[in-house]
């Protein structure tokens, strides 16, 4: 079997992947190395370690009131995705567990939702907020995305899996519907929840464009709106953003390396 | 039931308020009915026709670079006899758990004119100068779109791979035994049966790049002389950064919508198609 074409083929592969490992990985490499070098250096496209790590993070902390915007981001992103992976997963398991008239008209009519663009919502939610008087209020960032639909559509495909004997058990068992979903389906649903829970918790942490619009306070600031300030103007300080570019992908990561196995276990249970 | 709750307040009521609001004229929070007063402005916003084609031009040309792409790495990881398998995957995805805004304000510090990018090209005498990456109107969509191609590829092969997974093994040991070819393996079985997943992936990345915001608003603001603004960051400045004409703005956000809409009937339509 192991003719040339085969074995070009094979060192094609090899390449190919390597060189794409290494463009997705440089950027990460190139983030830690220009936070440890002068903006001078780093402007000029040195590639070795510097010195000026810790000046780069004194002038990150100074630039803005940093443990108020970390509590910010990290409250914004925790509420906001416990909230969403209960009220999204509720609503993909009763889709899937109550039958009724409506269920597949009305769920074709969320898929159909799921195409209209945010540009679209963004002027209505605003003037919507300002009636409500919920401008610059934590909840006026967490609620508008607290019902995703994709994960409402995830939580139904992946919901296809879950054994309906073992519902019927429960019932049989005595237990309440409320229990059923706490004790048997979020039990059997791990590592789907694990998927979610990296989704989800990623668009809460790096949501840019809603916050921009709905904060208006310098102590309503999340982590990327401070960033993004940061490497605004005519020279900035790419040394200090690139610290701050790195607090801004740090949890996202962990969150990721934690949860890898179950993540893509649960992407497998979606798209079957 | 709260999600349909939510759901119903948080778009269904801005749905239908943007619709009556995309024919109001007026400026700040003063609005009269103006007809089709907006659409006809809209025929003659040379900045609007700008943001358009922006816009389509990153589509056209990102999606289908990064679909091929993700498929191609997809396809490679999933064969068990390739070493490093789980190496290469994490590599590969690791860009989708950066932040949108770190991210790109690190592309923008490598491809500073006198940036990263540029020495190591210099470096490995691929060009004799420097290229103003994002001074030149050619060179930024370049940028943009090397950026988006950088973030989102990964995710996609995800979603590949994970399909492939369910693809019963056997239909390929039948097509080995059959002296069945790698490359037609790939276009003959693994292309069709990945079908509703690749049709998945399309319309969501058609979605995601009609909306494209935070990139070109964080490396370029739009420029040179508006050569990457998109659709959204023109919505997002009537709106709120010069003075605000909400009334158009909900105009143009529903061309995205019925883009949006055309898209992905085209594509649905596409893979009837070719099942048929």
């Amino acid at each position: 079997m192991s003719n040339p074409l085969a074995l070009i083929g094979r060192t094609a592969t090899y390449l190919a992947l390597s060189l794409a490992a290494f463009v997705s990985v440089f950027p990460f490499f190139w983030m830690i190395i220009g936070s440890t070098n002068t903006n001078a250096d780093l402007i000029r496209g040195k590639s070795t370690f510097g010195d000026a790590l810790w000046r780069n993070i004194e002038v990150f902390f100074a630039s803005a009131d940093m443990p108020r915007v970390f509590f910010n981001s990290i409250f914004i992103a925790g509420v906001g995705t416990i909230l969403t992976l209960l009220v999204s997963s509720l609503a993909g398991y009763g889709f899937e567990m109550f039958r009724s008239r409506f269920r597949e008209k009305l769920f074709g009519g969320l898929l159909l939702m799921l195409s209209i663009p945010f540009a679209a919502l963004m002027i209505p939610l605003f003037i919507l907020m300002a009636n409500l008087k919920l401008m610059n209020t934590y909840q006026a960032i967490i609620l508008p995305s607290v019902a995703s639909i994709f994960i409402v559509f995830y939580f139904r495909q992946a919901t296809k899996a879950f054994p309906h004997e073992l519902r019927d058990a429960a019932r049989i068992d005595g237990l309440k519907e409320w229990q059923i979903f706490l004790y048997v389906y979020m039990p059997v649903m791990r590592s789907t929840y694990a998927a979610a829970t990296i989704i989800v918790f990623m668009s809460h942490w790096n949501n840019y464009l809603w916050p921009l619009i709905v904060l208006q306070t310098n102590d309503m600031k999340t982590l990327p709106l401070v960033v993004a300030t940061l490497s605004q103007g005519y020279s900035p300080d790419f040394a200090v953003v690139m610290v701050g570019s790195i607090f801004a992908t740090l949890p996202t990561l962990i969150i990721f390396f934690l949860l890898q196995r179950q993540f893509v276990q649960g992407m497998l249970g979606a798209v079957k | 039931m709260p999600a349909l709750v939510l759901l119903g307040i948080f778009m269904i009521y801005p749905i239908i308020w943007s619709l009556w609001m995309s024919f109001q004229v007026g400026r700040g929070m003063q609005f009269s009915f103006g007809g089709l007063t907006n659409i006809i402005r809209l025929t003659q916003d040379p900045i609007f026709i700008r943001a358009l084609t922006n816009t389509l031009i990153f589509l056209a040309v990102q999606v289908p670079i990064m679909l091929v792409l993700a498929l191609l790495f997809a396809n490679a990881l999933n064969n068990p006899n390739i070493w490093g398998r789980g190496i290469f995957r994490t590599a590969i995805f690791l860009p989708c758990v950066t932040s949108l805004v770190a991210y790109s304000v690190t592309f923008k510090s490598m491809f500073a004119s006198d940036g990263v990018i540029n020495q190591m090209l210099l470096g490995l005498h691929v060009i004799s100068s420097p290229i103003p990456w994002l001074a030149d109107p050619f060179w930024a969509k370049v940028v943009v779109i090397s950026a988006i191609t950088w973030r989102w590829t990964g995710y996609n092969m995800i979603f590949y791979l994970a399909a492939m997974q369910n693809i019963d093994k056997s239909i390929y040991e039948a097509a080995k035994i059959d002296g069945v070819p790698a490359w037609a393996r790939f276009w003959y079985i693994t292309v069709p049966m990945l079908k509703p997943v690749i049709l998945f992936t399309a319309v969501i990345s058609t979605i995601g790049t009609l909306q494209l915001f935070d990139e070109p608003n964080l490396l370029t603001s739009g420029g040179p002389s508006d050569s990457t603004l998109t659709l959204s960051m023109y919505i997002y400045n009537l709106s709120f950064r010069f003075m605000p004409s909400f009334g158009y703005a909900a105009t143009v956000s529903y061309v995205i919508v019925v883009l949006v809409a055309i898209l992905s009937f085209l594509q649905f339509l596409a893979a009837r198609d070719r099942r048929a």
